[in-house]
Parts: structure tokens; C-alpha cells; sequence
């Protein structure tokens, strides 16, 4: 009951708020904020209670909720925990609540409309990371993206209604291609075994022809790619990450992208294992051709949300390629990327925000020397802008250096490439920096600092990232029965045509996975030594 | 012969026809639209509960009728909508006509003629239906006599139904010529010692075709529609968006399952064509559109091609998903032309896309309300239209007709366009010309409330539909 209490708390939260905006305000606010701060402590209480749990060979599943929604067409309420639902429901809480605070006082008209859809969105994205049933799955992907088109609509910048109808209309459509993959599943499933019903467990083990499994799956991968923002789906993400108010921005780039990489961990996967492999060299060159061609326009833009907006499509390619190696090193940087990346935009879009609430641009050709005005903004810019190029020390370095050193064992060639786009991030991140912080001053600006508010967000987000980029072995831990189930997933596949780099999986059994994972920690706990000293 | 004890079976229809008899007398003796309203609204209701009167199973009424749970699960839905059409037309007649009392007596006919055509079990009962059905429309669309547009329409819809009903008299003939029988199952009973399918037969059931296409407003048969929704009077656009269509698509269902007319691969064909140009060009011609009226026209050419794609399964679940996507489709419809009466003045209409801008901040209830049923209409969570639309791609899924499902996600694709559009035109900013300050009709009391019972519908059908979907469990396989 624990789960659902947590999305009925987020909306009856949003309703409450919405109906007091009109009347008073900062209560709305308020009321909002203490919705996600009760369910963030909820959560947090929760890990705290089983985090003793996560050791090896512990069962997968924490919590698992399931009652009859339809029985008739065999859907069913089925919502379910283990470590990854966990990091990313404490994630999108965590960042959630940034997202409130940082716009506090961004949306002034029709404030308690803005609040009912952001925690709609947020229940939306945790009920994402929570269903089990494909339907509810599908449900909760599709109840994300009202609210998120209304935020984008109505509160968002310039070209707001044209951003918001193509985002609409690409997460939309690619959504149903989904839902029809979802239902012919069910079909092949329910002739296989008489039994119709779309629950994740009942459907994981259906056996699937070589062919009908690689349509399925991209009739899943095609939502996800998109979601996630990957050439060639990418096209609406620029527009709607640049066009949204800040915490719209800040929830689509930090969460709504994070729920298609745990689609793709959840369902994909698991449910397609041969599909998957047959289709991993064609998602890790996606995965890098994002990376590189990401980086590249993130360069060239001079739009300052366009460029993080780039940024992050370009990060996104290491996820894709983290999951498609199928090491469980890679599984785990994966999932430290999430959480790292999801804050290291959060706190780079806040930074936009901040400085459009400002001198309403974010034309970076129009700033310059900012350090002199606003310390304090810039400090704290450098350390996100470190995080992003991927300075050790920093969560970001440690998941995209896991994810390479995962995806090494399995293609070298493309790995290479994918390590470039370090080199390459550290240029336009460094833009960043230098362009509006220091160089020329072009325009004369009346600058204020960072309020007190302001500090508060971006000093929970510092703490976070430094935690995760020095000692992530609670995040680890956590995650690592998923990332077991992953990988034994992988390894019980029987290949029809074997290819090089799949092979070696094939062959490792259970004992390794234990080395495996005792060779995880051993990484870490040489590099946490690292870590102290720098 | 019909036998007094069948007469229980036919209550409904029995009761409907009595009303018409009732209000005409009234008029004679006095004129009252608020008796005459209140009359109507009763019958509907006495109506749709004497279907619990009825015992179960299935019951032919001599050879004209049949009396099955799919009869009355329509039987009930179309008194439904019979009742919200009648209390929404009160103050929208009394705004702007002057001599309403006959009005409901057209209505109450072409119920009748919708409630006989979905138990008809024969090609004279389904004809003589539908005639009532039509004759009844052609003065109720050019009801209000200050709208040349109106009386345009409805002469308009008179010439081509006249048209589609000569066709459908020719293709009747032709099936009766090959076959000796004009009740369905003599229809199928021919058919099945015959074996095959013989040209005469064939072009019989083209014709057939061709006259409930236009009934139905399927493409090719579509170019009335946007004309006669825009003249008529919305209340009477939403009769003939909803019970018309839906009577016909009733009859539809039972006269190719039981006769088995889809089996012949050419007749599937066909189908298949129509629906899929049906759901293209519905989509496709709506985008465009500023004018409210017409955009539901094309939306609801739209969603009776996505009901053919469950039609086509010939499935149990494609029979279920049929059903239950025009209880969703009735909902969405009859609510979305509920906004518009309720945003008309008596000056006119609330015509234009324009009309509703900014409508969420001066009344946000009816803009949510309308928002709810344009996302209904276009399929999203949370709301009926999305059930529906997943039971239809289940239903299409089952038998692998993937040309169709394929079609129906594009052509949903290309819908979502256009109902966004009437969503963000109403949390855009405020409408500076606040041209008329005239009332609204809505503003008084029934109105607001079946608004707003409707909006619940929408989202309990989208949040639990259980209940609902047992009935139509119930019902749906009785047909075959």
C-alpha cells in the first residue's frame, strides 16, 4: 500500500494546491512542496529500514502490490519496488522538490494550475517507475505527458505552443507504437499459454520467434529512443527543453528522459532478451553518434538552454550505450548516470533559469564577466560545469567511466569512439563557463546574486552530486540485486547465431556474477581512495 | 404474428411511440414546452428503465424483430442520449425559436425510428426504421426557421438521403433476388447452401453498403456531414453525431456477423478500404477546421472508421471492443456538443475555435470539462477514449489486421493535432474582443449538471470501467 500512498499523496496534493492558489498563495506552495518532501521522507525512511537487504543473492522485489483493475481484458493494479524503482522514485522526489523550490516565485499566473500539473507529473513519472502491469505501465507514460504539455503551453517561453504540440505529438505517437507492441505481446503470450494478462512477471518469460521479438521490441525501443532523445528521434528535444519555464525544463530533462532509460532497463531487456542483443550494435552506434553529434551542436548553440538541452541529448548516448553492453558494470553506471546526470542538469537548468528570471535572455552572446557580479552563481556554475565534462570526484566521472569500462568487453571500436565524447564535453561545457562568466563584458546588466532559496536548492544538489561522485557504494548496493537479475537475464539466453562479443556472456555463469561483483566494490574502493585524496 | 405477450419485448419502442402520440395531442390542446419537455424527458427515462422489464435471452418478435442483449444494450444507450439531447435542447429552443412544442415530437420519432432499427432483424424492419429515422431529421435539422443555413442543410441531407435510401432499396432487391429471403437469417441460411458468393448477390451488397456508408458519413459517403452539422442546430448535430449513427452501426454489426457476409474476402476488402480512408480523411480534413461544428464532423468521420477496424475483427473482442467504444464515442460526442450549446447565446452559436479562447480562465470548470472530452476524443489516459482506443487495438491486434491497426495509431496521430489545438486556443490568453455580453445558455441549471455527470462518465469509464466492460461481456457474444 506504501506505493500507492505515494502517488495519492502527489495528487491529492496537486488537487489540494490548486484549489487554495486561488485564495492564498505561498500556502499552495507550500502544501505542494510538503506533498513531495512527505513522500521524499517516506522513501527515505523506507531505504534507511531495508537497506541492510540489498546483499548478495537477496531476493530482487522489496515491496509488490497487486490488485484487479480489469480482469476482464486482464489488467490488473500492479505496482512492485526493488533497488532501481527505489534510486529513481527518491530521485524524482529529490529533484522534484528542487524543481519547486527553484521556481518558487517563476509562476505567478495561475500558480495553482502550474502546481496541480507538476505534481501530476511527478506522480505520473513514479508511477512509471512503479507499475508492473504493461497497461498500468502505458498508463502512467501517457499520464506524465498532459501535464507536461500543459506546463510547456502555458508557462513556457516564446514558441511555447508550437514546442508543446511537437512534443506532444512525437512522445504521443511513439507511445502508441508501444501500446501495440505491448497488446501483440499479450496475444503471443496469451495463445502460448492460455493465460491473458499483462502482467510483467507472467509476460517475462514468453518465448518470442527471432523476428516477432525484434518488432516488438522496437515497437518498445521506439518510445523509449524517443523519450530518451536519441538521433534520429530527437527533434522535438531542443524545442521543448529550451521552451519550457524552468521547472518544466528541470522535470523533463532530469526525469521524464530517466523514465525511458529505466523502461529500457525494466522492460526491454528483460522482456527481449535475444531482440536486445540482435539490435545492441545498432543502439550503442545510436548511443554514439548522440554522444558526438550531441556535443557538437551543443557547441555551436548560443541559445543558453539550447546548449544544455544538447548537452543532455548528448549524455543520454552514454546510457544508451551503458545498457547495451550488458556488463554489470555498465548496468551499474547506467544507473549512477541517471541519478548524476539528472542532477547535474537539474542544477544546470536552474542556472539558466536563474539567470533569465534576470536579464530575461539567454542569449549567451549577451553576457560575459559575470563572476564579478555574482560570486556566488558562478562558483557554483563551475563545480556543475566540472560535473558535466565529467571531472573525477564528481558522480557524472564515476558513471561514465563504469559505463566505458563496461562497454570495453563488449565493442572496443565504438567504446573509443564513445570516450571522445568526454573530450568533447569538456569543450562546450567549458563555453559554458567562459562565456558568460568570464571574457568580455558586452552588455551592462544589473545582476543580483543567488537568494538565500536559491543557495538552498543548489547546495542540496552539491551535496548530492559530490555523494554520489566520492561514495556511491550505497547507490551500488542498492541496485545491485537489479542489475544481478539483469545480467543472469542476459546470460540464460540461448543464441541461435552467436556473435563475438556476446559470446563471452554466454559463457560466464552465477559464480562470476558474484566475482563480478566483488570486483565492483574492490573498484570502488580503490577509487574512493583516489577520491579522499585529490 | 405478433402475439400480446411479445408486446412486453418491444416496450421501449412501444413507450416512445406512445409519447410522440401523447405530445402531439398535447399541442392540440395546449401549448407548453415545459410540460412538453418534461413529457419527453420522462418517456426517455421510462424507456430506457423498461429494458429491466425484459426478460433475458433472446426473443424473435415475429420475424421483423429481434430482442437479444445487444438490442437492449443499444435500446438503452440510445434513450440515454435521447434524455441528455432532450434537456439540452430546452433552453436552447426557448433562446432561440419561438414555436418549440413540435420539435420534440421529431425527436421522439427518429428515436423511435433508432430504437426499432437496432432489434430490426429483417430487411423491411431495418428499412422502415431508418425511413422514420431520416424523414423525422430532415425537418429537425431545418428546425429553426430564422437559419436559412439550417433549412439549406436540410434540404441538403433530404436529397442525398433520399439518394442513399434509393440505393439501399435496389440493393436490398438484389439480395432478395439471389437469396428469397429478406429477414437475415433466411439471408444467411441461402447464402451458406449456395456456398458462393454469386455477382448478383455481390453488387446487392455493394449497394447495401453504399446506403449504410452514408448513414454512417464513411468515406466516400462523407460530404454531407460537415454541412449538416454546421447548419443544424447543435442539439440536432449531436442526435445525428450520436443515435443516428450509432443505430445504423447497430444494425450494421448484426446484419454482416449473422448473415456472414464479411467471410467473402471482397466484401472485407471493401470494408477495409472504406475504414481506412474513413480514418485518414476524417483526421486528415479536420485539421484544418475553425469551425467547432465542422471539426466534429470530420472527428467523428474519424471515429466511426476506427469502430469498422473492431467491426473487421469479426471477433467476440472486436464485437465487445464496438461496443464499447460507442459508449465512449456517445459520451465524448454528446459533451462536446453540450460545451457548445452551453457556450451559445441567443444570437447564435459558439461557432468558431475563436470563441473558446481563454475559456479556462473565465469559467475553468467548462473548460475542464472540455478538455476532458477532447482528450477522450483523442485517446489519452485517464479518460474513456483511451480504454476504448486499447480495446480497439486489442481487438485488431488479436486477428493480426496490422494494416488497419497501423492506420488507426497515424490517423490518432494526425487527430491529436487538431483537439489539442481547441485545448490550447483555450488556456491561451484572454480573448480581447469580448464581442457579445449576452448570457450563455448554460448558465442555467440542468445544463451545467449534465455537463458535468457526462464529464464523470468520461473519466469513470477511463479510470474503472469494469462494470461497464461485464455488461458489454455479457452482450456481445449473443449476436453471432
Amino acid at each position: 500500500m506504501t506505493l500507492v500512498y505515494i502517488i495519492l499523496i502527489l495528487m491529492f496534493g496537486g488537487l489540494i494546491s490548486w484549489i487554495i492558489a486561488g485564495k492564498n498563495s505561498s500556502l499552495a506552495k507550500g502544501i505542494a512542496l510538503l506533498a513531495v518532501l512527505a513522500d521524499l521522507v517516506i522513501i527515505i525512511g523506507f531505504w534507511i529500514s531495508v537497506y541492510d537487504k540489498f546483499d548478495l543473492g537477496s531476493q530482487q522485489w522489496l515491496i509488490d502490490y497487486r490488485v484487479e483493475w480489469m480482469p476482464q481484458l486482464g489488467i490488473s493494479f500492479h505496482l512492485a519496488m526493488d533497488g532501481l524503482s527505489l534510486l529513481m522514485t527518491a530521485l524524482a522526489l529529490f529533484l522534484g522538490a528542487v524543481s519547486l523550490i527553484v521556481s518558487w516565485n517563476e509562476i505567478s499566473k495561475n500558480l495553482g494550475f502550474y502546481l496541480f500539473n507538476a505534481l501530476w507529473l511527478i506522480a505520473g513519472i513514479i508511477g512509471v517507475f512503479l507499475s508492473l502491469d504493461l497497461i498500468l505501465f502505458y498508463f502512467f507514460w501517457e499520464v506524465m505527458l498532459v501535464p507536461m504539455y500543459f506546463i510547456l503551453a502555458i508557462w513556457g517561453h516564446e514558441n511555447r505552443r508550437y514546442a508543446g504540440m511537437k512534443f506532444f505529438l512525437f512522445t504521443q505517437l511513439s507511445g502508441l507504437l508501444m501500446l501495440i507492441a505491448i497488446i501483440a505481446l499479450y496475444f503471443i503470450h496469451g495463445k502460448n499459454s492460455g493465460q491473458y494478462t499483462f502482467d510483467y512477471f507472467a509476460l517475462i518469460g514468453t518465448s518470442l520467434s527471432a523476428k516477432t521479438g525484434l518488432w516488438l521490441m522496437c515497437g518498445f525501443m521506439i518510445a523509449f529512443l524517443v523519450k530518451l532523445g536519441i538521433v534520429p528521434f530527437h527533434s522535438w528535444l531542443p524545442d521543448a527543453y529550451t521552451q519550457s519555464p524552468t521547472g518544466g525544463s528541470i522535470l523533463l530533462a532530469a526525469l521524464m528522459s530517466k523514465t525511458a532509460a529505466y523502461g529500457m532497463l525494466r522492460f526491454v531487456v528483460p522482456l527481449f532478451p535475444e531482440a536486445s542483443k540482435t539490435f545492441a550494435p545498432v543502439a550503442i552506434t545510436l548511443g554514439v553518434v548522440s554522444i558526438l553529434y550531441g556535443a557538437k551542436l551543443a557547441y555551436a548553440q548560443t541559445d543558453l538552454k539550447r546548449m544544455i538541452a544538447f548537452s543532455s541529448m548528448s549524455h543520454m548516448g552514454f546510457i544508451m550505450v551503458g545498457i547495451f553492453s550488458f556488463q554489470a558494470l555498465s548496468y551499474q553506471g547506467t544507473i549512477i548516470e541517471m541519478i548524476a546526470h539528472g542532477i547535474s542538469i537539474t542544477a544546470l537548468f536552474t542556472v539558466a533559469g536563474v539567470i533569465h528570471a534576470r536579464i530575461q535572455t539567454r542569449d549567451m552572446d549577451q553576457m560575459g564577466r559575470f563572476w564579478e557580479q555574482v560570486p556566488k552563481m558562478g562558483a557554483i556554475t563551475m563545480i556543475f560545469v566540472l560535473a558535466t565534462l565529467g571531472l573525477p570526484g564528481l558522480g557524472n566521472f564515476v558513471a561514465e567511466f563504469l559505463i566505458l569500462t563496461g562497454a570495453f568487453k563488449s565493442n572496443v571500436t565504438l567504446t573509443v569512439l564513445a570516450a571522445l565524447g568526454l573530450i568533447a564535453s569538456m569543450i562546450y561545457a567549458l563555453v559554458i563557463l567562459q562565456k558568460i562568466f568570464h571574457g568580455e563584458r558586452r552588455k551592462e546588466w544589473k545582476l543580483t546574486d543567488l537568494t538565500p532559496r536559491e543557495v538552498l536548492a543548489m547546495g542540496c544538489l552539491i551535496v548530492a552530486i559530490v555523494w554520489i561522485g566520492i561514495y556511491p557504494q550505497p547507490v551500488i548496493k542498492t541496485a545491485q540485486p537489479t542489475v544481478n537479475s539483469l545480467e543472469q537475464n542476459s546470460n540464460n539466453t540461448t543464441f541461435v547465431n552467436d556473435t563475438g562479443p556476446t559470446n563471452k556472456m554466454t559463457l560466464k555463469n552465477g559464480d562470476e556474477n558474484m566475482t563480478m561483483t566483488r570486483e565492483t566494490s574492490t573498484f570502488f574502493l580503490s577509487l574512493n581512495k583516489k577520491g579522499g585524496g585529490k | 404474428m405478433i402475439s400480446l405477450t411479445g408486446l412486453n419485448l418491444i416496450l421501449p419502442q412501444l413507450i416512445i411511440a406512445l409519447a410522440a402520440i401523447i405530445v402531439m395531442l398535447s399541442i392540440a390542446v395546449k401549448r407548453c414546452h415545459r410540460f412538453t419537455n418534461l413529457f419527453t424527458l420522462l418517456s426517455f427515462a421510462a424507456a430506457a428503465i423498461s429494458v429491466l422489464y425484459i426478460p433475458r435471452g433472446s426473443f424473435g418478435v415475429s420475424s421483423l424483430f429481434v430482442v437479444d442483449g445487444f438490442g437492449k444494450f443499444f435500446t438503452v444507450l440510445i434513450a440515454c442520449a435521447g434524455f441528455v439531447i432532450t434537456l439540452m435542447s430546452y433552453h436552447y429552443l426557448n433562446a432561440r425559436e419561438k414555436r418549440n412544442e413540435e420539435y420534440y415530437i421529431l425527436l421522439l420519432l427518429s428515436s423511435l425510428g433508432a430504437l426499432t432499427m437496432v432489434i430490426s432483424n429483417h430487411f423491411v424492419s431495418f428499412f422502415l426504421s431508418l425511413e422514420v429515422l431520416s424523414v423525422s431529421l430532415y425537418a429537425l435539422i431545418g428546425y429553426l426557421k430564422e437559419e436559412p443555413a439550417g433549412i439549406e442543410s436540410g434540404i441538403k441531407y433530404l436529397v442525398l438521403a433520399a439518394v442513399s435510401s434509393s440505393f439501399l432499396l435496389f440493393g436490398i432487391a438484389l439480395i432478395y433476388m439471389q437469396t428469397g429471403h429478406l429477414d437475415l437469417s433466411g439471408i444467411a441460411a441461402g447464402l451458406s447452401s449456395s456456398g458462393e458468393f454469386s455477382g448478383v448477390f455481390i453488387a446487392g451488397l455493394a449497394m447495401v453498403i453504399v446506403g449504410i456508408g452514408f448513414k454512417m458519413a464513411l468515406v466516400p459517403f462523407h460530404l454531407w456531414t460537415p454541412d449538416i452539422y454546421a447548419g443544424a442546430s447543435a442539439p440536432v448535430s449531436a442526435f445525428v453525431a450520436t443515435v443516428s449513427k450509432g443505430a445504423v452501426f447497430a444494425f450494421l454489426l448484426r446484419l454482416f456477423y449473422s448473415t456472414g457476409g464479411l467471410e467473402n474476402k471482397n466484401v472485407w476488402t471493401v470494408f477495409t478500404i472504406i475504414a481506412v480512408a474513413s480514418m485518414l480523411f476524417g483526421n486528415w480534413l479536420a485539421l484544418r477546421q475553425q469551425n467547432i461544428k465542422r471539426l466534429l464532423a470530420y472527428s467523428s468521420i474519424g471515429h466511426l472508421g476506427y469502430l469498422m477496424v473492431a467491426f473487421l475483427a469479426i471477433t467476440d473482442r472486436g464485437m465487445q471492443a464496438a461496443t464499447f467504444y460507442l459508449v465512449v464515442y456517445f459520451t465524448g460526442m454528446l459533451a462536446a456538443f453540450g460545451t457548445v450549446i452551453y457556450m451559445s447565446n441567443k444570437k447564435g452559436e459558439a461557432l468558431y475555435i475563436d470563441d473558446y479562447r481563454g475559456l479556462f480562465w473565465k469559467k475553468p470548470w467548462l473548460a475542464a470539462i472540455f478538455t476532458t472530452v477532447m482528450l477522450s476524443l483523442a485517446g489519452i489516459p485517464l479518460t474513456a477514449g483511451f480504454l476504448g482506443k486499447l480495446y480497439l487495438l486489442t481487438a485488431g491486434t488479436e486477428v493480426g489486421i496490422w494494416l488497419l491497426v497501423i492506420v488507426l495509431v497515424v490517423s490518432s496521430g494526425i487527430g491529436l493535432f487538431y483537439y489539442l489545438r481547441v485545448v490550447a486556443v483555450m488556456f491561451a490568453g484572454k480573448n480581447e474582443n469580448e464581442a457579445s455580453s449576452e448570457p450563455v445558455i448554460g448558465k442555467i441549471f440542468p445544463h451545467g449538471l449534465v455537463l458535468t455527470l457526462l464529464f464523470l462518465l468520461l473519466l469513470w469509464f477511463g479510470v474503472y470501467p469494469s462494470s461497464l466492460l461485464e455488461i458489454i461481456q455479457q452482450i456481445a457474444s449473443v449476436i453471432r
